[in-house]
């Protein structure tokens, strides 16, 4: 059960012709694929694109109806090779994931299906996680639409180009038997808006019409001499029929002035996705209204790959220089446009990276000041009384603001309140603390989050399920064994294969760490195949355990509570100092809490309304018990564990406390025994509805114990006045 | 040619002053951001405005600092939609909506409240960061610096806090929130409007209205004069009481009366009763014993001029110093009425519920020991395998229910072993400390009174139990040792509190040998 449900969202892709869509990015794509007729779609779940995969997943039904056949990708590479439905037969596909991570690990099917071309039309759509709130390396995925010769689509920021450009991209891909990649910005995914929709369209020819009818062609496959072929058509036949629908279909866009009017001796060029920053930018110099009417000529490329020779011709027809605006580096498309006029010895200068950064997010105060001092060299004239632009500089260098930037503390995330994950890293944090550090390879997930304070642990990152992978080399007998770490999801991704195989064929003898939350947790919580719970459209409940066997591990230990610290510490000292070969591997699973507390919590609620006899707990802190030395705090980092300053004048030190956001997971608890830490924790347990036996039992206790306090109480001393 | 045009006097393109009016809520992810960001945008397109939300997930989700934003303005003639734009520019935002105190203070740091047009509404709680919850004495960041701040930058400021009055109306905070951007009157919409968004989300519908009122008139007519902060603003040491009804009370607050300076009473006293309260009123009487002493030295060292305070602040560590934390002292906390009674109010407990608590304990062998009379501890401690074979059984994780019998009666009977507490080799062991602590105190006093009170401070560093106990003595012991190292200096007493600052901040004593480098590098030359 994924993170967020879209259950009611999803009845929008059931609007028809005329009606109006509103919602957000994501909603709108999905609609835009329902519309284009496609007869698969598949992906792999990571920011910005995890809720389009629950949008799907919750959509089901509709997808169904459609005779639309979903899948949840083991990983980018299965989602790029179920494309090749696409080789043979007019199907058409779409596949998503998160970039450039996942189209990293998708580009050998990718290669191989840009190569030999596609029947059908084909989309890969990436969602582009660049710039703040990334979560991944700073990369442009141009890249990869250059070198396989795929063509990629970057739509302005406005729904309705966007849901055109999926539909066009469709007929493009068919156009020039060519899969397309349609790039959308972590912003545009969750920018609500509206656009006008169609009818949805079932798929004319379907996948069960390609399995009763199968074809094949010898010179569709990747094989030479078919390889070299496919080289040949790239450039004379599927480039030039691309460029022709892109043009024909008028894909990219001209505003402001043209024809006469276009009097100016500048002008912009602007890839789709940074379209709404730089009119922002344009109306802070003066040079544009809110709705978009420029003075200066733009021309927007939605198709970032390839460049339009015509159009780019047409556009600096009487332009003294042109800025091309794209984020992130190299400037593949600055070079492009270069080329291309300089093959024509066209007057027209280019210009791009000299006045705008080479790396970072594009924001209208970065593309203000660009175009600006571009505008200064180039055509002064158009910045005419040069109105202030808006500038935070002055009041940013006040001191009193200065001294805010030395107490503002960082706030980097971290694992939610009652994560599972937080006792196994405080487990190997106390092992540290006897035995020393060990070599930590991480890997991608909330349990990469274990990098951070309070914990501090992992030196490496190389990528989704290669934590254990990236500790291959340190396979040395006799040193102090790696621990290598990854997620559930990871392991199925690749992780089971690329990390625990690779050890066992290499008799590795680390540590290896699965951490097993029942979910893609990172990502939202999607399903996947060791899932404990029941999908009534996935097989679920396969143990990780068993497949590590299966491919020979010897060494292997399940913790399945992995609240139990103590136990957590002593697997942990076991596998590090064990005699037995090859790899040592410890399964640690406990269900995420995020996705616990959301199906638990209305059932507890539901049963204590409904009378039944149900046990709350929830921790405290006894605050005259703690010393205010915060050790607890270094070994958790729970949001619902903070301190709090007493009213005591005695006491220097903010104590532990334990807000209402407490779950009960029993870490702190468990910590403080098994660190020997305070016993300043308590679990309060209040049972709602009890029982006739809860009751006697309690005021029979409750009486003895209000005795023995009365007397003890009364005998000391009083300081009431 | 530049100049030329520089003087040009061109009109603006058409309705290019006109700007969308824009709204940047910042958050910790999971706050209920997208909730209230959800809501500004129906309630604009409510009125036929063409808004725009975007935001940013990813891990930020996970608790870390987030930021929505959005954008509203009204189509133009025939309908022409405004191009919004998917991120705040720093400069030119309406309005900032934090749900903490520090993000409002980030969010200043990112630009975004200015005074020439930002209306801040920020929430005054804290939700602490992990840096802040870490360090081993009090590293809280000073929110005053945020108030400053705010009040150099925004052009309208809403703050209180939003969070405890939508607590109090049984709602969540975006409720608050949301009552206070309606009533800044920074968006052109009626009250009723905001209602009908709120009823079309559907859940906690009457309970977000409640707060959404209360929120609404807190910012219409300013803050009540509350109780709270009366208290803030209230001296932390009450005044003494003229007697006490207690015969044994009342002769120890005659003496502390007559012994101890003034200045150091209203501390004396508190800490007088944290001492009775551990042991006994012969305690008490050991305690002002103490003191009485410490006052002759502070006089000799011309106490008066500096306020006595070199006393004021013995009676405060002096107190904490008398009472340790052994296993007596938590095992009374444990079973006090009192105590019972403050974890219900924690859990709300209602009649007819049952309420019972687990301790989590894990008592070692030497804390058992040292609760010994000292002279059978030591021959416990001599005896190797017998040592051995009792800790065995006792160091372990005990769970103990503390209100059923079988959980009570033994803490109880733990609690009673206060009548050989001071016979026992942990007061023993702390006599000795305490002692050689004061003489060393008192010794620095005579030369640099500044020191002589930086000394007695350095009680703070002692706290914790097992091994973190024993990591504060070791603290504990490299700062006095450096102290008194550098005694002789005249700003001895500053480089002691840096010291004791280096020592409290980090947990790693990093910092704090690096101060101590820096001392024996100067004191070497």
């Amino acid at each position: 059960m994924a993170e967020r449900s879209f259950a009611k969202e999803v009845e929008d892709l059931k609007l028809g012709e005329g009606d109006l869509f509103r919602g957000e990015g994501i909603l709108a794509i999905t609609k835009a694929l329902l519309q284009s007729g496609v007869a698969y779609v598949g992906g792999y779940q990571g920011s910005p694109i995890s809720h389009l995969m629950d949008v799907l997943a919750d959509a089901n039904d509709i997808l169904d109806d459609l005779g639309v056949v979903f899948q949840s990708s083991a990983s980018e590479a299965t989602a790029g090779a179920m494309l090749s439905a696409s080789v043979m037969y007019p199907l058409r596909g779409a596949v998503a994931w998160k970039s450039t991570v996942g189209t990293n690990v998708a580009s050998d099917a990718l290669s191989n299906l840009a190569s030999g071309g596609v029947t059908g039309g084909a989309m890969v759509i990436v969602g582009e996680d660049y710039g703040e709130g990334s979560s991944i390396m700073q990369e442009r995925t141009h890249a990869f639409a250059m070198k396989s010769q795929m063509w990629l689509l970057d739509p302005r920021p406005d729904q309705a180009c966007m849901v055109n450009l999926i539909e066009k991209g469709f007929q493009l891909s068919e156009a020039s038997n060519t899969p397309v990649m349609l790039q959308v910005r972590v912003r545009s995914c969750h920018m609500t808006g509206e656009f006008e929709c169609k009818d949805n369209k079932r798929p004319e020819f379907t996948l069960r019409d390609a399995m009763d009818n199968p074809e094949r062609d010898l010179g569709r496959i990747v094989l030479p001499p078919a390889a070299y072929e496919h080289e040949v058509e790239k450039i004379k036949v599927r480039m030039p029929a691309a460029i022709d629908f892109i043009r024909d279909q008028k894909l990219n866009e001209f505003f402001g002035p043209t024809g006469k009017e276009k009097t100016g001796k500048t002008g912009l060029i602007v890839v789709g996705g940074m379209y709404n920053s730089t009119i922002r930018a344009l109306q802070f110099l003066g040079l544009c209204d809110a709705y978009g009417n420029s003075r200066v000529p733009i021309y927007v490329m939605n198709v970032a790959y390839p460049t339009i020779k015509s159009e780019v011709d047409a556009f600096c027809e009487g332009l003294d220089a042109v800025l091309m605006i794209e984020e992130g580096q190299p400037e593949y498309i600055e070079q492009s446009i270069s080329t291309v006029l300089a093959r024509t010895k066209s007057p027209t200068e280019v210009h791009g990276k000299d006045y705008l950064p080479m790396g970072g997010d594009y924001t209208a105060a970065v593309l203000t000041e660009g175009i600006g001092r571009f505008l200064e060299d180039h055509e002064p004239k158009q910045l005419g009384n040069r109105a202030p632009v808006p500038d935070p500089v002055p009041i940013l260098t006040n001191p009193v603001i200065e001294r805010l930037g030395e107490v503002v503390p960082a706030r980097p995330p971290g694992l939610c309140t009652g994560c599972p994950e937080r006792p196994i890293f405080a487990a190997m944090k106390m092992v540290f603390e006897e035995t020393g550090t060990h070599h930590v390879s991480a890997d991608i997930g909330c349990h990469l989050f274990s990098i951070l304070p309070p914990f501090n642990l992992g030196a490496t990152t190389m990528g989704f399920g290669l934590g254990p992978a990236s500790a291959a080399a340190f396979n040395v007998k006799g040193a102090k064994r790696s621990i290598s770490i990854m997620g559930d999801g990871g392991f199925w991704h690749n992780g089971l294969t690329s990390g625990i195989g690779n050890a066992v064929f290499n008799k590795h003898d680390g540590v290896f760490v699965i951490v097993d939350n029942f979910y893609s947790s990172a990502t939202g919580g999607q399903d996947i195949l060791s899932s404990r719970a029941l999908n009534k459209r996935r097989n679920t409940n396969n143990s990780i355990v068993d497949a590590v066997k299966g491919i020979g591990a010897k060494w292997v230990r399940q913790v399945d509570h992995t609240y139990d610290v103590t136990k957590m510490r002593d697997v942990l000292n076991e596998a590090l100092t064990t005699d037995a070969e090859g790899p040592k591997i410890i399964v640690a699973s406990s269900e995420c809490m995020l996705n616990k507390q959301r199906r638990e919590k209305p059932k507890v609620a539901k049963a204590i309304k409904g009378g039944q006899r149900v046990i709350k707990e929830k921790f405290g802190v006894d605050e005259d018990v703690c010393t205010g030395d915060h050790a607890c705090m270094r070994l958790s980092g729970c949001p619902s564990l903070s301190i709090k300053e007493l009213d005591d004048p005695l006491r220097d030190d903010p104590v532990a406390s334990i807000d209402d956001t407490c779950v009960a997971c029993g870490n702190c608890g468990e910590v403080a025994d098994a660190a020997v830490l305070c016993p300043s924790f308590f679990r309060a347990e209040v049972t709602h509805n009890p029982t006739g036996w809860d009751r006697f039992r309690a005021n029979l206790s409750g009486s003895v114990i209000r005795y023995l306090q009365d007397r003890r109480e009364k005998r000391a001393v009083s300081f009431e006045a | 040619m530049k100049d030329d045009t520089v003087k040009l006097r061109l009109k603006p393109a058409g309705l290019a002053t006109e700007r969308p009016i824009s709204i940047a809520i910042v958050a910790m992810g999971g706050q209920g951001g997208g909730v209230l960001t959800g809501w500004i945008v129906a309630l604009a397109e409510a009125h036929g405005w063409v808004a725009q939300s975007t935001s940013v997930p990813g891990v930020a989700q996970r608790t870390g600092a987030t930021i929505y934003y959005v954008e509203m303005m009204r189509p133009g003639a025939g309908g022409q939609k405004p191009v919004l734009a998917q991120m705040p520019t720093p400069g030119d935002v309406d309005v900032v909506i934090a749900s903490e105190f520090m993000e409002a203070g980030r969010s200043i740091l990112r630009g975004i409240v200015t005074p020439d047009r930002t209306t801040l509404i920020a929430s005054s709680h804290r939700s602490l960061a992990i840096s802040e919850k870490m360090a081993p004495g009090d590293s809280i960041a000073d929110s005053s610096a945020v108030s400053d701040a705010i009040g150099v930058v925004a052009k309208q400021e809403i703050v209180f806090d939003m969070n405890a009055m939508a607590v109090r109306n049984g709602s969540v905070i975006s409720s608050a929130m949301f009552g206070s951007l309606a009533a800044s009157g920074t968006l052109p919409f009626e009250r009723e409007a905001y209602y009908d968004v709120i009823r079309k989300g559907g859940k906690g519908i009457e309970a977000s209205i409640r707060a959404f009122d209360a929120a609404y008139d807190r910012t219409t007519n300013g803050a009540e004069p509350e109780p709270s902060d009366a208290a803030a603003t209230a001296p932390p040491v009450a005044a003494l009481p003229d007697s006490l009804r207690d015969k044994r009370a009342n002769a120890l607050l005659t003496r502390l009366r007559a012994e101890l300076p003034e200045q150091a009473h209203a501390i004396a006293y508190l800490g007088l009763q944290k001492v009775v309260d551990f042991q006994d009123a012969a305690y008490g009487a050991e305690y002002l014993d103490i003191l009485r002493d410490l006052t002759k030295t502070d006089s000799a060292a011309n106490g008066a001029e500096h306020g006595f305070a070199f006393t004021a602040t013995a009676a405060k560590y002096l107190a904490n110093a008398m009472a340790y934390d052994d296993v007596i002292r938590v095992a009374r906390i444990k079973t006090q009425s009192a105590r019972r009674q403050r974890v219900a109010d924690e859990v709300g407990l209602q009649d007819g519920q049952v309420l019972n608590t687990t301790e989590f304990m894990h008592p070692r062998m030497e804390e058992a020991a040292s609760t010994l009379p000292a002279g059978l501890a030591n021959w416990l401690k001599s005896r190797k395998s017998l040592y051995d074979w009792l800790d065995r059984r006792i160091d372990k994780g005990r769970r103990v229910h503390t209100y059923r019998l079988a959980g009570f009666l033994p803490l109880h009977f733990v609690g009673a072993l206060k009548v050989i507490r001071r016979k026992s080799l942990r007061h023993k062991t702390e006599v000795a400390h305490r002692d050689a602590w004061l003489a060393d105190a008192s010794q620095a006093l005579a030369c640099n009174y500044d020191l002589g009170i930086a000394m007695l401070s350095f009680r703070r560093l002692i706290k914790g139990y097992s091994d973190t106990h024993v990591r504060g003595h070791s603290k504990f012991d490299k700062v006095m040792q450096t102290a008194k190292s550098i005694a002789a200096r005249d700003d001895a007493a500053e480089w002691a509190q840096r010291l004791l600052t280096s020592a409290i901040k980090d947990p790693s004593s990093k910092d704090l040998d690096g101060t101590i480098m820096t001392i024996e590098s100067f004191s070497s030359t």
